[in-house]
């Protein structure tokens, strides 16, 4: 670390390349095929999995292969100001992207004509809530038994003015000063370092986004121990 | 309708010999076609043709109460909408999250480049500010639109002219345009998407080639090199040295079009 990233403050006084508190359970929702929650410091998001069970209507049915089909919603109480139940065109959107970012990790081709739903919603939200969404999703599907080729992992880079720092929160992602806040989600294949969820809000030359891009793929290391660890405690527990 | 596997096959075994059916190169865009003006009643306007691809965008401005976390600001909104009339595939009703998506990334390009100067939008702090709607319609589906989008809004809100507004009664008087033109700034965001078909990166997909795309990264991208959003668009996982080598071409690419686009857009 240089000086000048050691003498960087950030609101809640982490180093730019620590991620806050995170903690993940597993087995929140009883009557889901699996379900997980996953927090990053005040961020708690909650995901269930149903199924995978057949498709309807049965127009939709792929018979080449499984659909998976996420659901992303925070609820109107996880934000400061009270937002509209129900979904939006950012949740609509944050939906697919979550889409995507879980589908190279699964294996659905195994499973003709059948949907896997996975529903997320946000309990308490302090910025990541679509990394931390991801992370529970990725174990919910994992505890539903749903065959993976690896976990996902997902976290967040932030550029305040000029300094990156690892899993944005509300302050930050609100932060004035100089350049102003840039935001990149990122996720991961949790083993291989191959990436299924990039996006950018803000700017950033793409030198620097590089450097975002290996601080990011270094972090999720650790969410993905954690998201680890949550699936064999569940086990531990049945046994 | 949706391209066949054997057409897909087909783009592939000519994409491992580095060729296109269109005999393009893989970082070629088609011919860029802007046309500005084309609709008297919007405050500003757009026709962006890429190859066969058609959209038309309009800006409409009306006043408005800003958002609680900026007072002293003006707000944007950007719609799409998939006409039925431009593909087969598209249908009437609510919009898809094809057409959210678009609107949210060209959204995202706009206003974190700052592109349009919110700060002089503010009419009265607090009470009343502009807003800039950004309307984006597709006329012809041959791929690409969200490119042909991006520059569309851009070549729109370059157009776009102040409409009359009275301070008076407090409203706008629409149908009458003051020459001042919308407050814009320096840094100019082009959208540029690259596609990646199994082990090619191609950008300006024809719909055949847009089918058979595995996954797509578009980026707001403005001189400098400077990134203002960027998204990752389809469920194909990208390894690192690929999203490297996706910087590069968009980087070549925006230096390839963006002189046959500046007098539209400076």
């Amino acid at each position: 670390m240089t000086t000048k990233e050691k003498t960087f403050k950030r609101p809640d006084g982490r180093k730019v390349d620590e991620i806050r508190t995170m903690s993940a359970k597993v087995g929140v929702v009883p009557n889901a095929d699996g379900s997980a929650m996953f927090q990053f410091g005040d961020t708690i998001a909650i995901a269930a999995v149903y199924g995978p069970k057949e498709m309807h209507p049965q127009h939709s049915q792929n018979p080449a292969t499984g659909t998976l089909r996420c659901t992303y919603n925070m609820m109107s109480f996880s934000v400061t100001e009270r937002i509209r139940p129900g979904p939006s065109r950012r949740s609509q959107e944050i939906s697919k992207i979550t889409e995507w970012a879980l589908a190279p990790a699964l294996k659905i081709e195994q499973f003709p004509s059948t949907v896997v739903d996975v529903h997320i919603s946000i309990i308490q939200a302090d910025a990541s809530t679509r990394c931390a969404g991801i992370n529970a999703a990725a174990i919910a599907l994992a505890h539903a038994g749903v065959p993976m080729k690896d976990l996902v992992s997902s976290v967040s880079i932030g550029k305040l003015d000029k300094q990156l720092v690892v899993d944005v929160n509300k302050d930050e992602e609100d932060w004035e000063e100089g350049e102003g806040a840039t935001d990149m989600p990122f996720a991961f294949l949790s083993t291989q370092d191959k990436l299924t969820l990039m996006q950018l809000d803000g700017n950033i030359t793409p030198k620097q986004y590089k450097e975002a891009m290996e601080l990011a793929r270094k972090a999720i290391k650790q969410v993905y121990e954690v998201q680890k660890k949550a699936l064999k405690e569940s086990i531990n527990e049945e046994q | 309708m949706k391209t066949s596997i054997l057409t897909i096959e087909r783009i592939k075994e000519y994409l491992e010999q580095g060729k296109r059916f269109d005999e393009r190169g893989l970082d070629e865009y088609r011919d860029i076609k802007i046309e500005t003006g084309i609709s008297k009643k919007a405050e500003g306007s757009a026709r962006v043709k890429i190859g066969k691809t058609e959209v038309m965008v309009g800006v409409k401005l009306d006043v408005g109460e800003p958002y609680p976390d900026s007072q002293d600001e003006g707000n944007m909104m950007v719609t799409t909408e998939l006409l039925p009339l431009s593909s087969d595939r598209f249908e009437l009703g609510p919009p898809t999250i094809a057409a959210i998506e678009l609107a949210r990334v060209i959204d995202r390009g706009i206003r974190e480049s700052k592109f349009i100067d919110f700060s002089k939008l503010c009419i009265k702090e607090g009470e009343k500010v502009w807003t800039v709607f950004i309307d984006i319609y597709s006329i012809n589906d041959d791929g690409n639109l969200l490119d042909a989008a991006g520059i569309g809004a851009l070549a729109a809100l370059k157009n776009a002219k102040m409409p009359k507004y009275n301070e008076k009664t407090e409203k706008v008087e629409f149908g009458e345009l003051t020459k001042e033109p919308l407050p814009l700034n320096k840094t100019i965001p082009l959208s540029i998407t690259v596609h990646k078909i199994d082990n090619s990166l191609i950008i300006d997909p024809s719909k055949e080639e847009e089918d058979a795309s595995e996954t797509r990264l578009t980026m707001g991208l403005s001189e400098g090199p400077l990134f203002s959003s960027m998204q990752k668009g389809n469920s194909k996982e990208l390894n690192i040295e690929e999203v490297w080598q996706i910087f590069e071409i968009a980087e070549k690419a925006y230096k390839k079009i963006w002189p046959k686009l500046e007098k539209f857009l400076k």
